[in-house]
């Protein structure tokens, strides 16, 4: 490492820095060999940028050389961007430095394509490879599966990482046909389907022998971009929804597209980044993940976009009014979930805390629940005066009751433009 | 009122509890000895801190309490808040006379402050996993100074000595003037005494010279987290909310 190797990381990373995923957590990897690092732990936030966003790993690319040219990508080949490549040692030291300082939790590295697939995720398996042989390095590493890499070097790379990711880009065929032509969505669900497989039978086969052998501790995850092409929420959620239960993917993350580009299939540079849509994504998603709810429940190809200006749950709510009231000292936990502004955890200690007694909203209010938002769905023991209050009745009463960060993007001047 | 005075350790605070007991103590106000002062025509009891009392005030509390409990009692004691011993009194107390378990009755307030205090700690101690920033000096110690809200070193030892097995470490407290040194096998407490000046700065001078390249290694982290921030997404709430500011003067990448 020199001073050269400042002006690299600066470029690598600048390239790197769009895809989103940052976890670190849900591996099972612990330090047993005496050696560097430990990626047993939940995940951990060593740092946040002036965006807010979480910065867990060293998220890098390995190179921004690349023969594809993805419209929406900042290192296509047609762009005139300067260029870098690091070393596979540059790597390595560079991870171990930031790692033994506390700085990280491991490694995110993920490339542009040189010559070829293969060629690429070989140096990357390469890179995780010598972390773990040669450093004893127990951190976390994801490495970006190169779409057409061979199934050999994708199980290689499962033996060293922890997470390997495959970004499905856009969430329609159509959407990657127009951007990116040179890639198929074919090559990219080929090897999910292959490392799913691989990671059940790497768990069956513990059972029998080889414990310790660890495969894709962490799964896999994939991104894809929204806001790029005219894709409405209902196709994204619904293709999300089938990787978590086809593929068995541990994440899908929702990238509010960022413009990088002046070309005439995309939103042109100015146009803002679609932070409420990629905020209420995740907050479908979420519903969908823990709180057992269907996508048809939340949208339909009739209404296909989430709404923005409230959040997914209390949209549903609204329409299904026929749920609520609900009742706190009865109810049970499936159903308080289902309650705007109960979240899993108030909903827990609801259910452990009128064992002892009945609750009302005295008990509710310490317990840290946003009674404005609840009070329209439950009742307690003393209840607030009840009145057959309309769906549109509610939404505005908590609208003009809490501020939303997001009022000023919903205020009638914006309208004007 | 009846002042009991303890130690400020954690035997004493069980201590403490056994007395209350033993001696049929009424209406009792805890305080730790630093923050005791004798109030006119009140009497005071002071406790010496007695190992097999403590051990048998956590053996009741053991038997009462689920592992969880009995560490968000712990956690709550290292807030080394004045309210929480006598809520922890309180709460000890509720614990030993119910019959079942009643950590989970977020109806008594004790109860319910014990784990929002506890939560508080919890995430002190977790913002220091992340936060503590390492240098590495020439004779290949990695030290670290911090300065957290509570005192959440006996908390965090763990994780770090799994972590960084491999390395010789020391992580110092300057608010409560004590750190940890852990020497490639064990841990051990040290304090130093640095009398009245700067706390941080003589930290680094007494440590020999940094390590050559420990000035690169800083730059790179400075050049990273610049390079990792897209401006187009903007939000310096989210990051301070995230980042507090009273963190910054440790932080490496904020330095720059």
């Amino acid at each position: 490492m020199n001073t050269r190797t400042i002006e690299k990381l600066s470029i690598l990373a600048d390239a790197a820095k769009y895809d989103v995923s940052c976890s670190s957590s849900g591996s099972k990897r612990k330090n047993e060999n005496g050696g560097l690092g430990n990626a047993s732990g939940m995940g951990i936030c060593h740092a946040y940028t002036e965006d807010g966003r979480c910065v867990s790993l060293l998220k890098i690319l390995l190179t921004n050389h690349c023969i594809y040219d993805c419209a929406y990508c900042i290192s296509r080949k047609s762009n005139d961007v300067r260029r870098a490549a690091f070393t596979i040692d540059e790597v390595v030291d560079l991870t171990i430095s930031f790692y033994r300082r506390n700085y990280i939790e491991g490694l995110f590295l993920s490339s542009g394509i040189f010559k070829n697939a293969d060629y690429t995720m070989e140096r990357l398996v390469k890179i995780a490879q010598k972390l773990r042989t040669e450093h004893r390095f127990n951190g976390y590493i994801h490495l970006k599966a190169i779409p057409g890499a061979s199934e050999d070097l994708l199980h290689q790379a499962g033996l060293y990482a922890d997470r390997l990711s495959m970004n499905i880009e856009m969430p329609t065929s159509e959407g990657l046909a127009l951007l990116a032509p040179d890639k198929k969505r074919e090559d990219m669900v080929q090897p999910m389907k292959y490392l799913k497989k691989a990671i059940a039978e790497n768990i069956d086969s513990k059972s029998a022998s080889n414990r310790s052998r660890l495969f894709l501790p962490a799964g896999q995850s994939t991104q894809m971009v929204v806001g790029a092409t005219k894709e409405t929420d209902w196709d994204v959620l619904g293709i999300a929804t089938e990787f978590y239960q086809k593929m068995k993917l541990k994440r899908v993350y929702y990238s509010g597209y960022v413009p990088v580009s002046n070309d005439k299939r995309l939103p042109s540079v100015g146009t803002p980044v679609p932070f409420i849509r990629e905020n209420r994504l995740y907050q479908a998603d979420w519903l969908l993940r823990f709180y057992g709810f269907r996508v048809g429940e939340l949208l339909s190809p009739a209404t296909p976009q989430l709404e923005m200006e409230i959040d997914p749950k209390l949209s549903w709510a609204l329409k299904n009014m026929q749920v609520f009231p609900v009742d706190i000292n009865s109810a049970d936990y499936q159903l308080l979930i289902k309650v705007p502004g109960l979240g899993l955890e108030s909903a827990r200690k609801i259910c452990t805390a009128r064992r002892f007694g009945r609750l009302n909203w005295e008990h509710l209010k310490k317990m840290g629940v946003m009674i404005n938002k609840v009070r329209y769905f439950l009742i307690c023991d003393k209840d607030y005066e009840r009145k057959d209050w309309q769906p549109e009745q509610i939404r505005s009463f908590i609208l003009n009751g809490g501020a939303s960060k997001y009022k000023a993007a919903f205020s009638a001047q914006l309208q004007l433009f | 009122m009846k002042q009991v005075v303890y130690d400020g350790s954690f035997a004493g605070l069980l201590t403490a509890i056994f007395e209350v007991y033993e001696y049929k103590l009424k209406d009792v106000t805890l305080c730790r000895e630093g923050d005791f002062s004798p109030a006119l025509f009140e009497k005071h009891h002071v406790v010496y801190t007695n190992e097999q009392k403590a051990k048998r005030v956590m053996a009741k509390l053991n038997s009462k309490m689920s592992t969880a409990a009995l560490s968000q009692f712990y956690r709550c004691f290292l807030a080394e808040l004045s309210e929480m011993d006598n809520c922890l009194l309180r709460y000890a107390k509720y614990t030993v006379s119910s019959k079942n378990s009643v950590e989970n009755n977020y109806r008594n307030p004790d109860v319910l402050l014990v784990q929002q205090i506890s939560r508080k700690v919890y995430r002190e101690k977790h913002r220091m996993e992340a936060f503590v920033r390492f240098k590495l000096t020439g004779d290949g110690l990695y030290y670290s100074v911090i300065q957290p809200d509570y005192n959440v070193l006996p908390l965090i030892l763990k994780h770090f000595r799994e972590r960084y097995a491999d390395q010789r470490w020391l992580i110092y407290d300057v608010r409560r003037k004590y750190g940890i040194h852990y020497d490639g096998s064990s841990l051990e407490e040290v304090s130093i005494d640095f009398g009245s000046s700067s706390q941080a700065s003589i930290v680094e001078e007494r440590s020999s010279v940094l390590d050559e390249k420990e000035e690169l290694c800083q730059q790179l982290w400075q050049q990273y987290f610049s390079s990792v921030n897209i401006p187009e997404r903007k939000n310096m709430k989210l990051h301070i909310r995230h980042m507090p500011k009273r963190y910054w003067r440790y932080l490496t990448e904020k330095m720059a």
